[in-house]
């Protein structure tokens, strides 16, 4: 069995970024590893451009902004093994990958799972019909146009208004395709407005909120799906039904922390982000076992990702010197608006990012964060969608060491 | 003009049972399937139950089959390879009502020679499974688990690998029988209707030749008339000395074209949620509800051999012959039923819907189901008839299959097919191998170390395998259902990409001609750049 | 007239409100002006307008979009090329700089003409100053030779 001090799974925007700054800061003995031919992650297949405004301060494509991190891993010299899975983890922090060059087994001293998330299914969200070909999930189609030349369909209506969707209803209606119209069930876009305006608005491509495809129908290949309004409980209205002939549905609705190696090695879930309960140095309840990035919950932004993934190195890098790290007993907990908050954990004595999502819309609202019952950080925010992710940097200076702390959402 | 001595209409369960227990015997052996691949229709589209047989009626062939097929399938899974467990089943209850209906069925299972069913009390259930429900239960220990895809496959690949050959995307439109003694050739080219060929067989004939009585050293001449089908498919004709109807859930259908009754069916439908394999490790057997009193249960969870648990069936009466959509109504019945029999059913383990029809064979006039029909006789020379074959057809289709095929070997008394082999090599899956077993794989072979498949674990190697597997079956879901690749909680997210690029490269298909399940199932409309 | 934006300077999307006026006071032609702005283009008002007031964004950068958009709004766009021998079968580009709206669709015709062997580097031009449009097409994912 192989030693190394940290093996990063995943070579992604979150996996690079933690390699880099964990190099950075003394840690050199660092293994990635990557399933793909190449790293980078999904951005490869992301062509649009829009990334790195926060981390860059510029925009850049997808496949761009991740060669910037690759081109510092391979100057660093940091191995990054691609074409190679891995299979397992434990509590030990054993690792287990497979690739064409043989089985590896490796004792890491941390490991960071850095697989980033995968698109929600037709099955998770149980849409009712037929089963023909010609149903893609927006992540899927992506990569068979993008990365592997091949055209998915003519005519397309898209479920859900999740980015990856409105990025591919104008991928595609560049590439010729005709694109009917982006469905949301929610009575709000779960996309972020800008991608509303240039993907959809420019295209003339209508979004109709509150709508969700009820039927598919077709044996061979898709040939119409039926849409209908849904009530405020998501129910479809009866009399709503509207047939809209086609041959693809593009479904872009939602992302999964893939999480399933986290699972093995025995760390505690949140309900909620669908990733590891980590605390405030992204160390989950392993010891040993660090998460950032997409597999601890899923961002809006790659830059937001690459940052977080950065400050992970911080953690980390003192869990490898010093063989652990102080306990974080406080929780960090949400009012009924405020949920997928990371991280659950924190020590009071330390600096931390509190990033969450709210429920639902709103405007003229106030975040409070609150310890012993004294709010220590107020932010006023005119408008909160759940597309957007906050993130409230705290001072150890504002905490203190013996009360949970609190996220509410006050309007 | 090539003539077969048998050919099997359908490549589900029992056709693929009937054309594995031909090809012990040197006859010329075609099996015409209508889909892409075999075990397309309801022979997959169930809970995988190997059942024990004591819901029904004794004295039945559904009784005698279940009871038979039970007792041999150890066997059976291991020759063919069939991954396969024999977990017993719970049936549960809580009334007096349903300890009334459970010991009706103990007796009736008695009665059917099901061996070894005995009442367990809560703490017996605790100690079998401690998450069942139920406050008593009768515990089958025959029941068993298996996936019915892989075993259809395998019964097809055996089948072939002894000489039987398979046609997929052929669909019996028309049947026209040649009596021996007419003296006539078939018109040529004269396709009848679908109507026409269903209702009135034309009678016209050439003396059979090259078929297996002349051929074959050990062959008695037969005894029946000797005649000649014609099945008309809409690209080709096939001729054939024998038929054999397996047609499934068209099987009345074909049932008519061959001059036998075009038996009524109703068709009982039930749709299945598949819940991820995290929901797995809650359950290791079947745990059913009480039977009502005519020996039906309502929703119900069980494990799958793969260990994920399948949510189903509910139970609805369709018209249509292949109406496998699945419905909100349903879908959200199932979910509310569910929750009460698997407490651990929640919506983060959806993984996929689907649906399968029983076709039950009935009395219209007295609206009673009624048994599997097997049925042969002279004035339908050269013809094995098999209709109204549902639940427990899995469990029934190699003892249906012997049955039918006796029917042959009593007019024809082939020679047997001295290199006849009954097993069907498998190897291990990736999977399943210990650490040291997956080092010397890739070792061995390289492929074995690209993961194409994350969630199930499905290597290059063992794709490859699949897109060259005996029966050429091509299709994206003909891969998955070889190597479980696309069937995890991504469903294909990560690796229909690969799968569908490894199709193209292995076949020389063009990205247009790529099929994902059926006949016109085209995944591309070309490419992006060309 | 208040017309209403959604900055895409930024991922914020700032929704901005501005008052615009045709030049030389409130324009009769009420018909053509909602024909400009269905269509998301400005024919209606870049003959001459003024804005007399922006609100809602929340960096100078809303203000200039609201302008560009007004006068002649410009986008960019990715899109990939065919690359022959590669790795990959296509490599992915974008444009240097914005182009008008309204062009688009002529560049992807032209993009659609490009074919390169590999290897393609990332920053490569393959179409310098694209249809005399003053921005290159470049590729921006570089695919190596096998």
């Amino acid at each position: 069995m192989k030693n190394v001090d940290v093996v990063i799974i995943g070579g992604g925007p979150a996996g690079l970024a933690a390699a880099i700054e964990l190099y950075k800061k003394g840690v050199t003995d660092i293994l990635i590893l990557e399933r793909e031919k190449k790293p980078g992650g999904i951005l490869r297949q992301c062509i649009h451009d829009g990334f790195g405004l926060t981390r860059f301060g510029e925009t850049l494509s997808g496949p761009e902004y991740a060669s910037r991190f690759v081109r510092q891993v391979e100057a660093l010299g940091i191995p990054c093994r691609t074409d190679t899975t891995v299979l397992e983890i434990t509590p030990d922090r054993k690792v287990y990958a497979s690739s064409s060059e043989g089985f590896l087994a490796i004792q890491a001293k941390a490991i960071i799972l850095a697989m980033g998330c995968r698109e929600r299914t037709r099955g998770a969200i149980s849409i009712p019909g037929t089963r023909p070909a010609g149903i893609y999930t927006a992540g899927v189609a992506q990569a068979y146009i993008n990365l592997k030349n091949k055209m998915v369909g003519r005519e397309a209506v898209i479920l859900g208004s999740g980015d990856i969707g409105m990025i591919m209803a104008r991928r595609m209606t560049l590439e010729g395709a005709h694109v009917l119209g982006v469905y949301e069930i929610q009575p709000y876009p779960s996309g972020l407005p800008r991608n509303i305006e240039q993907c959809l608005n420019d295209y003339h491509i209508p979004l109709h909120l509150s709508h969700s495809v009820t039927d598919i129908r077709g044996v061979d290949r898709l040939e119409s799906v039926v849409v209908s309004q849904v009530d405020d409980h998501m129910n479809p209205v009866p009399g709503t039904e509207q047939e809209i002939p086609c041959d693809t549905l593009i479904l872009s609705v939602g992302l999964v922390p893939e999480n399933e190696l986290t699972w093995m090695a025995g760390a505690q879930p949140d309900e909620s982000t669908k990733g590891a309960v980590v605390d405030e140095n992204y160390q989950t309840s392993v010891p040993g076992i660090f998460a950032a990035g997409n597999v601890l919950h899923v961002h809006d932004l790659v830059d937001f990702v690459s940052m977080e993934a950065e400050r992970l190195a911080d953690g980390a890098a003192r869990y490898v010197r010093e063989g652990g790290l102080p306990e974080c007993r406080l929780a960090v907990k949400g009012d009924s608006m405020a949920c997928q908050i990371v991280p659950g954990r924190i020590s009071g004595k330390g600096d931390v990012t509190v990033a969450f999502r709210v429920r639902r819309p709103m405007e003229e609202c106030t975040i409070e964060l609150v310890q012993g019952g004294q709010v220590i950080r107020r932010k006023k925010m005119p408008k909160a969608l759940p597309a957007e992710m906050v993130e409230i940097p705290l001072k150890a200076e504002m905490l203190n060491e013996n009360d949970d702390l609190e996220v509410r959402v006050v309007c | 003009m090539q003539i077969y001595d048998v050919t099997v209409i359908g490549a589900g369960v029992v056709g693929c049972a009937v054309a594995r227990e031909l090809s012990r015997y040197r006859l010329r052996t075609l099996v015409l399937e209508k889909e892409q691949d075999v075990a397309c229709g309801n022979s997959s589209r169930n809970t995988g139950m190997l059942h024990a047989g004591f819901t029904y009626k004794p004295g039945t062939l559904k009784a005698e089959c279940a009871v038979e097929g039970n007792r041999e399938f150890d066997q059976v899974a291991r020759e063919l390879g069939v991954p396969f467990k024999r977990t017993g089943k719970l049936v549960a209850g809580f009334t007096d009502q349903d300890r009334e209906n459970i010991l009706k069925y103990k007796a009736v299972g008695e009665q059917n020679g099901v061996e070894g069913m005995r009442m367990v009390d809560k703490e017996e259930m605790n100690r079998i499974d401690p998450s069942a429900g139920g406050e008593f239960a009768m515990y089958v220990p025959s029941s068993g688990i298996l996936d019915p895809m892989q075993y259809t496959i395998a019964l097809a690949e055996n089948a072939c690998r002894n000489g039987a050959e398979f046609r997929f995307g052929q669909q019996v439109t028309g049947i026209i029988r040649q009596d021996g003694d007419a003296g006539q050739t078939p018109a040529s080219g004269a396709v009848p209707s679908q109507n026409a060929a269903g209702q009135t067989p034309v009678r016209s004939a050439v003396p059979p030749q090259d078929t297996a009585a002349a051929r074959t050293p050990g062959g008695q001449p037969s005894s029946a008339p000797a005649v000649l089908y014609q099945l008309h498919t809409p690209t080709d004709t096939f001729f054939t000395r024998w038929v054999i109807n397996c047609a499934g859930a068209q099987a009345s259908g074909i049932s008519a074209m061959l001059g036998y009754p075009d038996y009524p069916v109703k068709g009982f439908k039930g749709e299945y949620y598949v819940l991820d394999k995290k929901a797995g490790k809650y359950l290791s057997i079947p745990v059913y509800p009480a039977p009502n009193d005519k020996g039906g249960f309502s929703t119900h969870a069980t494990p799958t051999i793969d260990g994920n648990v399948l949510v189903g069936p509910d139970s609805y009466v369709t018209q249509e012959l292949e109406d496998y959509k699945v419905t909100k109504e349903h879908m959200d019945g199932l979910f509310a039923d569910g929750q009460k029999m698997f407490r651990q059913m929640k919506r983060d383990y959806f993984i996929r819907n689907f649906s399968g029809i029983r076709w039950k064979r009935y009395d219209p006039e007295t609206r009673e189901i009624l048994d599997f029909m097997l049925e042969a006789d002279d004035a339908h020379p050269g013809t094995v008839n098999l209709a109204g074959i549902e639940s427990p057809g899995v469990t029934c289709a190699l003892p249906l299959a012997r049955r039918a095929v006796a029917k042959l070997v009593e007019k024809e008394h082939p020679a047997p097919n001295e290199a006849f082999d009954p097993v069907r090599p498998v190897k291990k899956r990736f999977f399943e191998m210990t650490h040291e077993e997956k080092q010397q794989a890739i070792a061995e072979d390289p492929m074995y170390g690209e993961i194409v498949c994350r969630c199930e674990t499905v290597t290059r190697a063992e794709i490859l395998a699949a897109i060259r597997n005996p029966l050429g079956v091509h299709t994206v879901t003909g891969i998955k259902n070889r190597t479980r690749a696309t069937m995890g909680r991504c469903q294909g997210g990560y690796c229909e990409t690969r799968i569908t690029e490894m199709i193209e490269e292995e076949l020389g298909l063009k990205p247009e001609e790529v099929r994902y399940s059926k006949k016109d199932s085209y995944m591309f409309t070309g490419k992006v750049r060309v | 007239m208040l017309r209403t934006f959604t900055c895409i300077m930024c991922p914020r999307g700032c929704g901005l409100e501005a008052v615009v006026e045709p030049e030389g006071g409130s324009r009769e032609d009420k018909g053509q002006e909602d024909k400009g702005r269905e269509c998301g283009l400005p024919e209606a008002c870049a003959a001459g307008f003024r804005i007399s007031r922006i609100t809602g964004n929340a960096c100078p950068k809303g203000e200039q979009y609201v302008r560009q958009e007004i006068e002649n709004p410009m986008r960019n766009i990715a899109t990939s090329i065919l690359v022959d021998g590669g790795e990959l079968p296509l490599a992915s580009v974008r444009l240097t700089g914005p182009v008008p709206k309204g062009s688009i669709f002529d560049v992807m015709k032209e993009i659609r003409q490009v074919r390169r062997p590999a290897p393609v580097t990332e920053g490569q031009v393959v179409i310098p100053d694209v249809l005399g449009l003053g921005v290159d097409v470049i590729v921006t994912k570089t695919v190596e030779s096998v």
